[in-house]
């Protein structure tokens, strides 16, 4: 094999701090996603726990009426953009390039840049906390109420400026997986053999592509008009706020499917393992998934059903909408009857994983009937509505990142997590999740509105709303076993099988746990779907290599993308108080005259323009260094 | 929908009894790919369903999508939605008041929302669905018909702001003589505080930007007869209504008259201190606006 022997080995391997800043190892950054999206999953869940204490009797006065209003934007905010995508994209990364049989994703650098920006983003955002005032005008952010004439603190402007720069790494993520499943997959290794979590993450990577661009230019529209006096959203200079919503919801529909697609490949990967059946109607399961994604973007206008869009409008979207409810009911029965004939096993990722079925069943049932515009009528803005999202994506897509996290553990480290802890993890979890949202169903039937900071006694809300918040603490306690498990599970030695599940389907469980940084000795060769249960089968304890052992090619590690990222950060921080008034005139001369905002762009800028000048070539790992450690 | 519930439930907890892995059970499981038959059953069945619930759906939307606001039949009220109170409108009938929705038994009212600032969205739970108060440019539209003589809970139902839980309204359903007594009451010359000195100062602040009888501004809610509503301030609850947790009608006026901030965060009325109130003057106002009472 040729390849330049010259610079091989003198790259540096930095090690310790360095060493999780400037690492392109997808591993690794998977596991920098998992810290990340579990802090933030933390802030916001802090927030959801203060909403309901609020809430837990009539006319109580724990949090002022402006708090409140911050909290529940900041809880939606924060829990969709900066707690489940990241945890989806540390999962995504743990896991598909060693599911395609792949070394590395498509794009190493930018991989790292995904997660800075993302993380920059996010703790600009949440910075609005301590610097004035964090957004008040929900997770929505509807014009008029998010202007500056009805938000007069810069939180609207973390808002803004804190999710173009997050979004931006969502985006690059969404990009750098297409282009790996696309182009890195295993000989063998079809479209149509790919594992359906590698499917789902693929159409959910394309539906990013698509979605996030619609949300990054109505940010950027706010953020002009907040911060640069344009009129997009003024009605008195002829703008219009339903051009908002509009822009909103075309992003923010498909935002849903963008969460749940990846649950739904997870539950596709847990069920059959623990049933030791492979998935029924595979083909049928990946038909469907492109359906929901197709649909996905054709139901915005759901949303928007008391906006006034006229009866052929509010048809049109109710009819798009029910017909969802068709490849999702698919894949449900595809699930249940992969258990049927099956050897199931109640394993902690199992448990979360079946009590996925039934929960996303009631969210679905709640949602065909909101997708009924005239009932929507009733039910548009109460409670509802919240029972419902809630269903979806905590009884879904959270379940689903539970039974992954459990399921996927051992590969990402090494280490199983305690089986006793996790199966209390689930059913606090569980029943607390059930007893905090079951209820809110029927408190919005009564009336109850979402997003009001209190409610008059004597209306039948009390009880409700004081089981709702109980079950509310129920599933805090179960974050924090599942917290505990961790930290158990850390001080426990590393050295799991290959296989711990040892009924493992999909071609990382065909290398050891937790992989070396250059995934596979050997690209196997895939000849079947479920590549690794195929070997197996046959008879054998490995996969068939698809090359000789040979030098491996590996990325350098590079501060850049940290230093691009936080370029963005100073630049967003600089951009952001530029309308501010200062009295101290060194503040008002950096901010007012753009001096911070051009300092964090030329850093960008000068990291950008470092990266595009110096070539890297990065190295290889010597065939020496590859048996040996295979000995060690 | 519950049908469907029971099959999936019922198919699941089947599975998850029959099909536990037993101990000592090694063999492998036969691999099923798939099922055409089947799968062709639960795409069906679904589709169907929707196509069932399809029907009724696009016959109410466009139901729904009536428009009565030049049906000579129906009430008109034009409802304009503020930060933190809501201001109708009969032009028909040439009464603008606030916060309480007079309306007659049996008859189609027809509304016309718009907002004077940011989104609202209005919502009477027992009468009907909501509709959002758009700004000028997307006006909406709708009806609601009361068919039981009742007090009737309004709601705004989109996030406006601090006070967005407080922003309550009332429907009155009366029958028709009440109602026409109504807006003949309504009509009559304002009744001012019967002290010269005081009612000089309530016209000088409170009506520059309140309204009783045919005085006074627009800016705020109209207060003509507000010793007849059932709440002040839409959340402080008169006991006129005899409902449970409530209070006398004065005192919930002096209590809103203090610190009106405290009642509904956000909101723009000025503190009367603030424009030279005394703890005595407010009482006397609070005794005054308690008693302003229309008759019908």
């Amino acid at each position: 094999m040729a390849h330049a022997h010259a610079s091989s080995h003198s790259v540096k391997r930095y090690t310790g701090i360095m060493d999780w800043l400037t690492t392109v190892d997808h591993k690794k950054i998977g596991i920098l996603y998992l810290i990340a999206g579990g802090f933030f999953f933390g802030i916001g869940g802090i927030e959801a726990i203060l909403i309901r204490l609020q809430l837990i009797k009539p006319m109580n006065d724990l949090v002022s009426a402006q708090v409140f209003n911050e909290l529940i934007t900041m809880h939606g905010t924060t829990m969709i953009f900066l707690g489940v995508m990241p945890v989806i994209f540390a999962l995504m990364n743990a896991v598909i390039p060693l599911q395609i049989g792949a070394r590395d994703v498509a794009f190493p650098f930018l991989n790292s840049l995904g997660f800075w920006t993302f993380l920059f983003g996010g703790l600009l955002l949440n910075l609005s906390w301590i610097m004035g005032g964090a957004p008040d005008a929900g997770w929505t952010s509807y014009t008029p109420l998010s202007t500056n004439d009805y938000s007069s603190t810069h939180g609207v402007d973390f808002y803004t400026i804190g999710l173009q720069i997050a979004g931006l790494g969502t985006l690059i993520g969404g990009i750098n997986f297409l282009a790996t499943i696309i182009t890195m997959r295993a000989p063998g290794m079809s479209f149509m053999r790919m594992p359906m979590f590698t499917w789902t993450a693929f159409i959910t990577s394309a539906m990013i592509l698509f979605a996030f661009p619609a949300i990054t230019v109505g940010l950027v529209l706010l953020s002009f008009d907040r911060l640069l006096g344009a009129n997009f959203f003024d009605v008195a200079a002829g703008g219009s706020p339903v051009l908002w919503q509009h822009i909103f919801w075309i992003f923010g529909h498909p935002e849903v499917y963008i969460l749940i697609l990846p649950a739904f490949g997870i539950i596709s990967e847990v069920i059959p393992t623990f049933s030791r059946k492979r998935l029924f109607g595979y083909s049928s399961m990946v038909f469907a998934t492109i359906l929901i994604a197709f649909l996905g973007f054709m139901v915005w206008a759901h949303h928007m059903f008391t906006t006034g869009l006229g009866p052929v409008a509010n048809a049109l979207f109710s009819i798009a909408t029910m017909l969802i409810a068709v490849p999702t009911g698919i894949k449900i029965f595809n699930w249940l009857f992969t258990m049927w004939g099956g050897q199931i096993r109640f394993t902690s990722a199992n448990l979360f994983a079946i009590g996925f079925v039934p929960t996303f069943v009631m969210g679905g049932v709640t949602g065909v009937m909101l997708a009924s515009a005239p009932a929507d009528f009733q039910f548009h803005d109460t409670y509802f509505v919240v029972a419902h999202f809630h269903y979806v994506i905590v009884g879904g897509l959270v379940f689903g990142l539970f039974a992954g996290l459990h399921y996927w553990w051992p590969k990402m480290f090494g280490r199983m997590l305690n089986e006793t802890l996790g199966k209390w993890t689930f059913w606090l979890f569980a029943i607390g999740f059930h007893m905090t949202f079951f209820v809110q169903h029927f408190l919005g039937l009564l009336g109850m509105q979402r997003r009001i900071v209190s409610y008059l006694p004597n209306q039948n809300f009390d009880e409700l709303n004081f089981i709702s918040t109980i079950g509310a603490i129920l599933m805090g306690i179960g974050v924090l076993l599942f917290l505990a498990n961790i930290v158990v599970t850390t001080r426990k030695p590393v050295g799991v099988a290959a296989d711990p599940w040892e009924d493992g389907r999909t071609l990382e469980w065909s290398i050891p746990s937790p992989p070396p940084e250059y995934n596979f000795k050997q690209i196997p060769l895939v000849r079947g779907i479920d590549a690794f249960w195929k070997e197996k089968m046959a008879g054998n304890k490995e996969m068939t290599p698809s090359e000789p052992v040979g030098p491996i090619h590996m990325p350098s590690p590079s501060i850049l993308p940290f230093v691009m990222s936080l370029g963005l950060f100073i630049a967003g921080l600089g951009f952001m108080f530029s309308t501010e008034d200062f009295s101290n005139s060194f503040m008002s001369l950096i901010f007012n005259k753009y001096i911070v905002l051009i300092v964090g762009l030329l850093i960008t800028f000068a990291a950008m323009i470092a990266r595009s000048l110096y070539d890297d070539h990065g190295y290889h790992i010597e065939v020496e260094e590859l048996e040996g450690e295979g000995k060690a | 929908m519950i049908v469907v519930m029971v099959v999936v439930f019922g198919i699941a907890a089947y599975v998850l009894v029959k099909f536990r892995r037993k101990k000592g059970q090694d063999e492998i499981p036969e691999q099923v790919e798939g099922n055409h038959k089947l799968e062709i059953i639960w795409t069906a069945i679904p589709l169907l369903l929707v196509l069932v619930l399809a029907v009724p759906t696009i016959q109410k939307v466009f139901a729904y999508g009536e428009n009565d606001w030049n049906n000579p039949d129906a009430v008109k009220v034009e409802v304009t939605s503020h930060q933190f109170w809501w201001e109708f409108n009969y032009p028909d009938y040439g009464v603008r008041t606030a916060q309480e929705l007079v309306v007659p038994v049996g008859k189609k009212i027809a509304f016309q929302l718009k907002t004077n600032d940011v989104l609202h969205s209005f919502w009477v739970p027992s009468l009907g669905g909501k509709m959002d108060t758009n700004t000028e440019g997307s006006v909406n539209y709708m009806t609601l018909v009361a068919d039981k003589a009742d007090t009737y809970i309004g709601k705004c139902a989109e996030l406006c702001g601090p006070s967005h839980g407080f922003m309550e309204f009332r429907v009155k359903a009366v029958d028709d003589a009440a109602f026409d007594k109504w807006v003949a009451a309504f009509k009559e010359p304002a009744v001012l505080p019967a002290d010269a000195a005081l009612a000089e100062k309530f016209k000088t602040n409170c009506l520059s930007c309140h309204a009783v009888g045919d005085q006074g501004g627009a800016m705020g809610p109209n207060l003509t007869g507000i010793g007849s509503r059932e709440t002040i301030a839409s959340i402080l609850l008169n006991d006129i209504s005899g409902k449970p947790g409530t209070k006398p009608t004065k005192d919930n006026l002096v209590e809103w008259l203090m610190e009106p901030q405290a009642v509904k965060p956000g909101n723009t009325m000025p503190n009367p201190k603030d424009l030279g109130f005394s703890d005595e003057e407010i009482e006397q106002i609070a005794d005054y606006l308690a008693n302003y009472k229309l008759d019908y």
